[in-house]
């Protein structure tokens, strides 16, 4: 099938248009996961009541002063280790001024010039930059619009008020919608793995704007970008994205060009509205913050940071799985990025190794989210009944036919169910694979042609399709016991049609 | 009772701990007094002492303070002399007057000031001007002119003020007493409401150098909510120095010569103290700072680039003044602004917003801190062959109410020797050093960073050699007669 052939809003198909060439970058926002503010005491909380953890300095009082959170800063110099960038030993903090009522000093405490890091990379994006700030206070407003503009009345909760962020800002790598997409949940899996966020577009702990132009295939000069706001879930992110990219083609192709502004993702119409100019004319007379010094990140940060960090990165273990083990790119990722899979994933390999070598890391690989979706998705098959040594087991049984693919599904559940050994189950349940003539699979087959006269005709006559009843009916009969390799092989042979 | 009054503060201190005086005597003594200031130095009155008396042992035994108003203490107006900040009580207390309260020293009062600091004549405050009590009809500088006045007239034992480009000094030197500006970081600004953050540092107004060691021996100390603040290489002695036998004191040619536009009876008292200094065995030199003529023009863009930041927060937001309308926020902001602050605020801040926009930020803000940084290196120089800077602390003595008013550019050249030390951190004292037609003349003594306690060494052994007749009670009858000449 053609791009050109997709439905609107198809994930993935960028552009009906090929001789346009999408260049996206991404602006991210995530919070730290630190057990109190970047610049003061309170704790940093979500969904507690309005106002309830503040103090002088996150409500912006006259006098009151902040004091960098040095845990924050080593969650900084984790992502930026974790991105391998240049992390400086020198760093500043300067004051970004702009009034709103949910900036209690009038200004962000934020970096400017001089970042804590710079030019690194994740996966096949580079970084431009990572650097601390501090979030603002959120705004409830009541009336139609649901903003500022219009409200008939607005609320300010001030405990999101100096929550830690970094701003993560990528180079302009990205070429499709869904490659930003994919990559973002790279980077949502890294920070969560590496520990320094939850992570959570629903909740506001990752927030990701990005910057769209568009480009004839072939150009190297970067056409004029918008920046889109607002898309606040990676489907929306996408769909965003893509509404984007096609304006802009269509602008182009129309013989218009396309205009340097602010976009507002509207998920509800999926159109993308400009913000008022007003809003977007600012001038934020940067300066240093006087009121603090030059953060500085010793050596000894440094070696903290580097020893907080896991052993192997998600992105590198998904790289390693697909590489190493021929792993699906898709099955590779999924396991990867949930470590707790990953980590049994590769328990149960050793183990089956052990056993038997013949093991294929890509057949154990495709029964993890059939275990899984047994013990609920979001359960740590780690602490569940099924050692990892039983699913190797279970994996290797399969392999040498002494279960069938179905009863060895049965096997499972049980073991998710009770434990215990997978071959023990087997035996007790009387669940083996039947794979032999004298085990009784020719007499099932024969009950089967008898009990189907008009299938078993059809595939006489050539029909190879009539055979799926056939088939069927000897499965249901065995109990999913039977080889159905070995089922049809019989069929055909009985029928004369092999 | 009057008698108690004369006493400084270290003197009430040793009195109390002694058996001889009672501090809650002292502090209702004091607080009459206060409460019925004709000079308008307060802005707020405690009702009484502390429910709790102070710590038998408390080294400042219970000797109330006055503390000007820019200090933020828990449910004490605090306004920092505006109108935007009207009926504002904060929550909390400002590391220096809390370290002074746990020291025994009480709260007697909030002192008026010029409105957020920025002022030299105490004119600029929403509470209107405060009276020399050398003289009803002229300034007692400022901006800490309330705590200048109210020692200076007995109406307080002792207070503490803030000082950005001398706003301690001056006044202090207008008013005939002793203030002390520390080496930037040595007193906490947390609690202190920001002028200019980078300049901004606490410290006391005294009615003796002995006094001003005391008070600041109890502020001075890093603060875990200020990452600007440092400790002292030690504790702040009380000074004993007699001479100032083998003292090398500069001169500075830049901030004495003509420039300063120097008044000849302020000359006179200047050039009569270097020759006593000789006499107690110090060298006096010139010395060279030659970026010092160019302080008051970088001190001019830093000071209001900071001040516009620090100054936005008062939005009618959350606190203080609030001019509601029906066209919105930006129309609420505007409004709330417009009526809150007075004209030499605005005049900052809007100097402050054009210094750091966009494409004129290095010509402006940028050009400043590299003088700034020239200026440091100056004293660095200096401090290479010299112990101590000596200057007048301000080219005049006090000026009569609404001199200077109208000009804002001679208001600012009242700084002139003082925000040479401002910008670059070092630590700096006015003391009296004589009357010209009846009025205070200031000296400023000036040391490298963290030098207090030599500083404070020659301050006292000057002060001895000096001897201003500027006693307490001469002091209290010039309040109450309306200043003598």
């Amino acid at each position: 099938m053609s791009g050109a052939n997709a439905a609107p809003g198809d994930r993935g198909r960028t552009d009906p248009a090929a001789e346009y060439e999408p260049v996206i970058g991404l602006e991210i926002h995530v919070q730290l996961k630190t057990r109190t503010k970047m610049f003061c005491g309170c704790e940093v909380s979500f969904g507690d009541p309005p106002n309830t953890h503040t103090c002088p300095t996150c409500l912006g009082l006259p006098g009151a002063l902040p004091v960098v959170n040095q845990r924050a800063v080593q969650f900084g110099v984790m992502i930026g280790l974790a991105f391998d960038c240049d992390i400086a030993e020198r760093s500043l903090f300067h004051r970004k001024n702009y009034f709103y009522p949910d900036n209690p000093k009038a200004y962000q405490i934020s970096q400017y010039d001089i970042p804590l890091c710079r030019a690194g990379r994740l996966g096949d994006v580079r970084i431009h930059r990572v650097h601390l700030e501090e979030d603002a206070a959120k705004l409830n407003h009541l009336g139609q619009s649901g903003r500022i503009h219009g409200a008939e009345r607005s609320w300010v909760d001030f405990n999101r008020c100096g929550t830690p962020l970094v701003e993560i800002v990528t180079e302009p790598d990205i070429r499709s919608a869904e490659q930003a997409r994919e990559w973002l949940t790279g980077l949502r899996e890294t920070l969560r793995q590496i520990g320094v966020s939850d992570v959570d577009m629903s909740q506001g702990s990752l927030r990701c704007d990005a910057n769209v132009s568009v480009r004839p295939v072939g150009s190297h000069e970067l056409g004029t970008k918008t920046e889109l706001k607002n898309m606040n879930s990676f489907r929306f992110l996408q769909q965003g994205i893509q509404a984007e990219i096609e304006r802009q083609i269509g602008l182009l192709r129309a013989g218009q060009q396309v205009v340097q502004e602010t976009l507002h993702f509207d998920p509800r119409s999926g159109s993308l509205t400009p913000l008022r100019s007003k809003e977007e004319a600012h001038d934020y007379r940067y300066f240093p913050e006087p009121d603090l010094v030059p953060l500085l990140v010793t050596p000894e940060l440094r070696a903290a940071a580097r020893e907080e960090l896991p052993a192997e990165l998600p992105l590198d273990r998904a790289v390693r799985f697909e590489h190493e083990l021929g792993l699906s790119p898709r099955r590779a990722r999924e396991l990867a990025f949930r470590a707790e899979l990953a980590d049994y994933f590769e328990r149960a390999l050793a183990a089956g190794r052990e056993a038997d070598g013949s093991l294929e890391p890509v057949e154990l690989a495709n029964w993890i989210p059939q275990l899984v979706e047994r013990i609920g998705s979001d359960a740590d098959p780690n602490h569940s009944r099924v050692s990892p040594r039983s699913l190797a087991a279970l994996a290797l049984m399969v392999r040498a036919r002494e279960v069938s693919r179905d009863a060895a599904r049965e096997v499972l559940a049980r073991l998710v169910h009770e434990g215990g050994d997978p071959r023990e189950i087997v035996q007790r349940e009387g669940l083996g694979a039947i794979a032999a003539e004298e085990d009784g699979l020719g007499e099932l087959v024969e009950r089967a042609i008898a009990a189907d006269p008009d299938a078993a005709a059809q595939v006489r006559e050539g029909n190879m399709r009539a055979i799926g009843p056939l088939v069927g009916y000897v499965m249901r009969e065995s109990r999913g016991r039977a080889d159905g390799r070995e089922v049809t092989r019989l069929i055909r042979e009985r029928l004369g049609a092999a | 009772m009057s008698e108690l009054l004369e006493l400084s503060g270290a003197a009430a201190a040793a009195a109390v701990r002694a058996g001889a005086l009672d501090p809650r005597e002292l502090f209702s003594a004091y607080r009459e007094r206060a409460a019925a200031d004709e000079l308008n130095a307060f802005t707020w009155v405690a009702d009484g002492p502390p429910a709790t008396p102070p710590h038998p042992d408390a080294p400042l035994a219970g000797i109330p303070v006055a503390v000007k108003d820019l200090f933020c203490t828990a449910g004490v107006p605090s306004q920092a002399g505006s109108r935007i900040l009207e009926g504002y009580r904060p929550p909390y207390t400002a590391t220096v007057v809390a370290r002074l309260e746990e020291a025994g020293a009480p709260l007697l009062g909030k002192t008026n000031q010029d409105e957020f600091a920025m002022g030299s004549s105490n004119e600029n405050s929403a509470f209107g001007p405060v009276l020399n009590p050398w003289d009803r009809t002229r300034v007692p500088g400022g901006s800490s002119g309330g705590s200048a006045a109210a020692v200076a007239a007995g109406l307080a034992p002792w207070a503490i003020g803030t000082d950005t480009g001398g706003s301690i000094r001056q006044p202090a030197a207008l008013c005939g007493i002793v203030g002390l500006k520390p080496t930037y970081g040595a007193c906490s600004r947390y609690g202190m409401i920001a002028f200019a953050s980078s300049l901004d540092q606490a410290g006391p107004l005294t009615r003796d150098v002995t006094d001003a060691a005391l008070l600041l021996r109890h502020m001075v100390g890093r603060d875990r909510r200020d990452s600007t603040s440092l400790d002292l290489p030690g504790p702040i002695p009380l000074p004993t120095s007699e001479d100032l036998n083998g003292v090398r004191l500069g001169v500075p040619e830049e901030l004495t010569g003509s420039a300063g536009g120097v008044e000849p009876g302020v000359r006179e008292r200047f050039e009569a103290a270097l020759r006593l200094a000789e006499g107690l065995g110090a060298t006096v030199e010139t010395c060279r700072l030659p970026h010092a003529p160019h302080a008051l023009s970088a001190y001019y863009l830093i000071a209001p680039a900071e001040a516009s930041a620090n100054l936005a927060r008062f939005d009618g937001v959350r606190y203080g003044l609030r001019v509601d309308g029906d066209a919105g926020l930006i129309a609420m902001y505007e409004r709330t602004r417009g009526a809150g602050f007075g004209p030499e605020v605005k005049r900052r801040i809007m100097l402050g917003t054009y210094a750091l926009s966009s494409g004129y930020y290095d010509a402006y803000y940028g050009t400043a801190q590299k003088v700034r940084t020239k200026i440091a290196e100056d004293f660095r120089e200096v401090f290479g062959s010299f112990d101590l800077i000596v200057t007048p602390t301000s080219p005049w003595t006090a000026f009569e109410l609404g001199a200077k008013t109208a000009d804002p550019l001679a208001m600012y050249l009242n700084d002139f020797c003082t925000v040479p030390m401002s910008l670059a951190g070092i630590p700096a004292i006015s003391i009296p050093c004589g009357l010209s037609e009846g009025l205070p003349v200031g000296l400023q003594l000036a040391g490298p960073a963290f030098s207090e306690p030599r500083l404070l060494e020659a301050a006292f052994a000057l002060e001895r050699a000096i001897g201003f007749d500027g006693s307490p009670p001469r002091r209290a009858q010039a309040a109450a007669t309306g200043g003598e000449r």
